[in-house]
């Protein structure tokens, strides 16, 4: 099997290979046989890959060990829910999934527009293809999943205890979805550049949906990772600023920022180099995304150890870079604008001012990335920023944006009049004003910056409020049908609009959840003993009593928990009680280790306490002390070392069992000291129902509403017209 | 005023403003940051100064304490280490033998690490024992 999926990936290098020069020579020569011919070699790609990537799986869920790659990433005992994600958790399995998605993407786009952009679309397969050449040729001859070992082993090492997380299922394909798809743009815009096609919006309109899809994916995937670091690892946050979680927002921030001002290219003929630049810079910051948890440049938690994928990648982000520059300079004359900006005080402004501020944020945390390699080369010595150094700018520069968010869906296109501005604003800037009165009455005002955010918040909730509530009343005055229905009618009319207001809403909601979950938020970490507590916020955790427990997948100890009861009051009424936990998780590497020991000294996670609400969240881990245990674990150890090969198995199996049973009670009877994080935090909750509503808006917009299948009908007949005059 | 002279003095206050925050942005950075190290850079490091330190969890050296943890980092190549003191709950991937970043302060021979800025290689991305291949 392993001889078969390496096969399908030489071949699918091969027919890469190919499809470049025959779209290229297809292009340029006028023969558009080499140019299906290019557009059929995505396709079959896609189908190898397909291949290729089903036998990883395949290897994965029936555990074979004798692929490499399996056996260090996956085991007998890991749940199948998760032996099929275990695939992508290595550095070749990533990288197989990123080749397959873009295999499966770029034919999705040549698909949709094999009648469209006869002279753009063969030099977009071009660059597709070369990116899947690429990535074919890591595969192949760097990083193989089908490599076999000499020796196979009965067990495999597991999918880390941390992984096994629902959102770790997903968070990786989005996230290769979302840079995958940004690469379509990205090759299109390079099309357009080349066949000199730059000044017509076709292109854009052509894969705007895919620029909106991989800003969607992209900003899922973001989201859930931030999701699984606030349920799973143990430290309360969900974001760190580290490289490798910077790199996947750089390409979101500069995506966000063209899916905007293309509809200034589209409506008004403006902002063609601006355009263009953007959509290059987000292909190229996606790649560099990939390129940065696979090189080891930068100090990252999330970076693989030890790669030697850093040369390839920097060759690749240099052709990028340098074609990307030397095109736009060269077609500088067909990307002038059409028109200028009437008024600073116009849609078009502020679309312009909503690119600036996402520009800047993206520049400030490219800035704050690369900062140990910038440090080196001005002063000789690698340094790196913290977090508060990127609070210091996003904070100030987010808050302007959600105020962008509410400004943009009001404000006319090419000149807002007093009156015009009267009527759009006035509701909205009422409403946000009593908000923040009221949340300074509360508390709110010592942390401006937070109430700054709410503020900004309730203006765009109220906006965007008001463009509903006019929209449904005109449907209404027009056809009579009821709230509900017009509501409906309103957005399946018009779903790029309303799906966009409605992911403003979302980030407005995301955004007052992480102003308000940072600026007052309490954590604390305390040691306590049984009968002891700590105040957090408005709450009392009170450490009532440890617990512990022993669990088993398919009769083998999957893990030992020690944990806690936790009341939690607030002015001495209950609240809500909550049972953190620490599970120990046997070491597969049994050298050097003894034959209890080796029960501790595998991976611990943290079960965390959470009780999450809509006003705020109260979150709890614990560390055991697992000091006074020690003397029995090596007295353990030193027992069973000295009967191996004396007792049956299956009677040393249940003297092991006994006397890690006699470990786990020995735990409750010394009611053991523990270490708490405990944390209030308000509007967390926030967070995740924003990204719902995002997630729901995005879709709404992505969603094919009648006039686009209108539109598509129209062209296939345009096409087919043209195709038969051609003919006469 | 004539539209050439306008953009040009748009274009001069653009540049300007940019010229400004990028001045302000190198200036925060050189301000704000920790000289990145590793173990044996710190050999001969300043008391009171701050330290952004990378390496790995020496085997052994883990000693849970009433506050915290105890442990020694050393180079990832190498054998230089240095002995950090961590209060608070350490990472959930926190072992030895695993890589790890912590911004420290020397305080007579040891370093202490600051509040919350223990990070512990991500495991998705960790390999586990290399295994012999064919």
């Amino acid at each position: 099997m392993a001889t078969v999926g390496r096969a399908l990936l030489i071949l699918a290098l091969a027919v890469a290979l190919y499809g470049v020069a025959a779209s290229v020579y297809g292009a340029v020569r006028g023969r558009d046989e080499w140019v299906a011919s290019g557009r059929r070699s995505v396709y079959a790609i896609a189908a190898l890959v397909t291949g290729s990537f089903a036998i990883l799986e395949i290897a994965f869920l029936r555990s074979d060990f004798s692929f490499a790659t399996v056996a260090s990433h996956s085991s007998t005992t890991t749940p199948t829910f998760y032996k099929g994600a275990a695939a992508w958790s290595s550095q070749e399995g990533s990288l197989l999934l990123w080749l397959w998605l873009l295999s499966l993407w770029s034919s999705l786009v040549l698909f949709a527009t094999r009648r469209q952009l006869r002279r753009v679309a063969p030099y977009a397969t071009a660059v597709l293809l070369g990116f899947a050449a690429f990535f074919a040729a890591l595969l192949v001859f760097k990083e193989t999943p089908f490599e076999l070992l000499a020796v196979v082993p009965a067990e495999g090492a597991g999918l880390n205890p941390l992984l096994r997380h629902p959102s770790m299922m997903i968070h990786p394909p989005m996230l290769y979805s979302g840079y995958t798809l940004f690469t379509i743009p990205f090759a299109f815009a390079i099309g357009a550049l080349i066949a000199r096609q730059v000044g017509a919006a076709d292109w854009i309109r052509a894969t705007r949906r895919f620029a909106l899809g991989a800003w969607l994916f992209l900003g899922i995937g973001i989201l859930l990772g931030a999701r699984w670091s606030y349920a799973e690892l143990g430290w309360g946050g969900y974001w760190a600023w580290d490289p490798v979680e910077n790199a996947s927002l750089l390409p979101w921030l500069t995506g966000t920022a063209f899916i905007h001002s293309i509809m200034i290219q589209e409506k008004r003929g403006m902002l063609k180099i601006w355009n263009v630049s953007l959509v290059l810079a987000t292909g190229t910051l996606a790649i560099l995304g990939t390129f940065l948890v696979r090189s080891g440049i930068l100090d990252s938690i999330h970076a693989f150890g030890a790669s030697t994928l850093g040369v390839p990648f920097v060759i690749l982000i240099g052709v990028l870079i340098a074609s990307s520059i030397g095109l736009v300079v060269l077609r500088r004359n067909e990307l002038r604008s059409e028109n200028r900006l009437d008024s600073l005080l116009s849609r078009e402004a502020i679309f312009l001012l909503n690119n600036l501020v996402l520009v800047a944020m993206a520049f400030v945390v490219f800035w704050g990335t690369f900062w140990p390699l910038i440090a080196e080369a001005l002063t000789g010595t690698r340094r790196a920023l913290g977090p508060p150094w990127f609070d210091t700018y996003t904070v100030p520069l987010a808050i302007v944006l959600v105020l962008l968010s509410g400004i943009g869906p009001v404000i006319a296109w090419r000149r807002a009049t007093v009156s015009n501005a009267r009527r759009n604003f006035l509701l909205p800037a009422l409403a946000a004003i009593a908000v923040g009165a009221l949340l300074a009455v509360f508390g709110a005002a010592t942390r401006p910056l937070a109430l700054a955010m709410f503020v900004c918040g309730a203006f765009v909730v109220a906006s965007v409020g008001q463009e509903f509530w006019r929209g449904v009343g005109v449907r209404r005055a027009m056809t009579g049908e009821n709230a509900l229905v017009a509501l409906r009618s309103l957005v399946a009319r018009n779903r790029r609009r309303y799906g966009g207001y409605l992911v403003h809403v979302g980030m407005a909601l995301l955004f007052v959840g992480v102003a308000a979950s940072t600026a007052f938020n309490d954590a604390r970490d305390v040691r306590l003993a049984p009968g002891q507590s700590v105040r957090s916020g408005d709450y009392t955790f009170t450490y009532e009593r440890a617990t512990s427990h022993i669990s088993t997948r398919g009769g083998d100890l999957e893990k030992i928990s020690f944990g806690a009861v936790v009341d939690v009051s607030r002015d001495g009424r209950h609240v809500t009680t909550m049972r953190p936990e620490r599970g120990y998780y046997p070491s597969r590497d049994v050298a050097g280790l003894g034959p209890v020991g080796r029960f501790f000294e595998g991976e611990a996670t943290s079960e965390i306490g959470l009780d999450a609400g809509l006003r705020r969240d109260i979150w709890t881990a614990m560390t055991p002390d697992i000091r006074r245990l020690l003397p029995t674990i090596e007295e353990g150890d030193r027992v069973f070392s000295a009967a191996a090969g004396r007792l049956e198995p299956e009677l040393e199996g249940q003297a092991l069992g006994m006397a890690l049973k006699g470990i786990v009670d020995k735990y409750l009877a010394d009611r053991p000291e523990a270490t708490f994080r405990v944390i209030s935090s308000p509007l967390v909750t926030w967070i995740w129902i924003g990204s719902i509503v995002v997630f729901l808006g995005g879709l709404i917009a992505l969603w094919p509403g009648p006039d686009a299948a209108r539109r598509r009908v129209t062209a296939r007949y345009a096409a087919r017209v043209a195709e038969d005059l051609g003919r006469a | 005023m004539a539209p050439a002279r306008k953009r040009k003095i748009r274009l001069v206050v653009a540049l300007s403003a940019a010229v400004l925050l990028a001045g302000a942005l190198v200036y925060t950075s050189l301000l704000s940051s920790n000289k990145a190290v590793t173990p044996s850079d710190l050999l001969s490091a300043k008391a009171g100064a701050s330290y952004q330190l990378t390496g790995k969890v020496v085997d052994g050296s883990v000693r849970n304490t009433s506050s915290g943890v105890d442990f020694r980092v050393r180079d990832r190549e190498g054998t230089a280490a240095v002995p950090v003191t961590y209060s608070g709950a350490v990472p959930d991937p926190f072992r030895e033998g695993r890589e790890v970043i912590i911004t420290v302060r020397k305080q007579g021979a040891t370093f202490v690490g600051e509040r919350d800025s223990l990070v512990t290689k991500c495991p998705s991305k960790f390999t586990e024992d290399a295994t012999q291949r064919s």
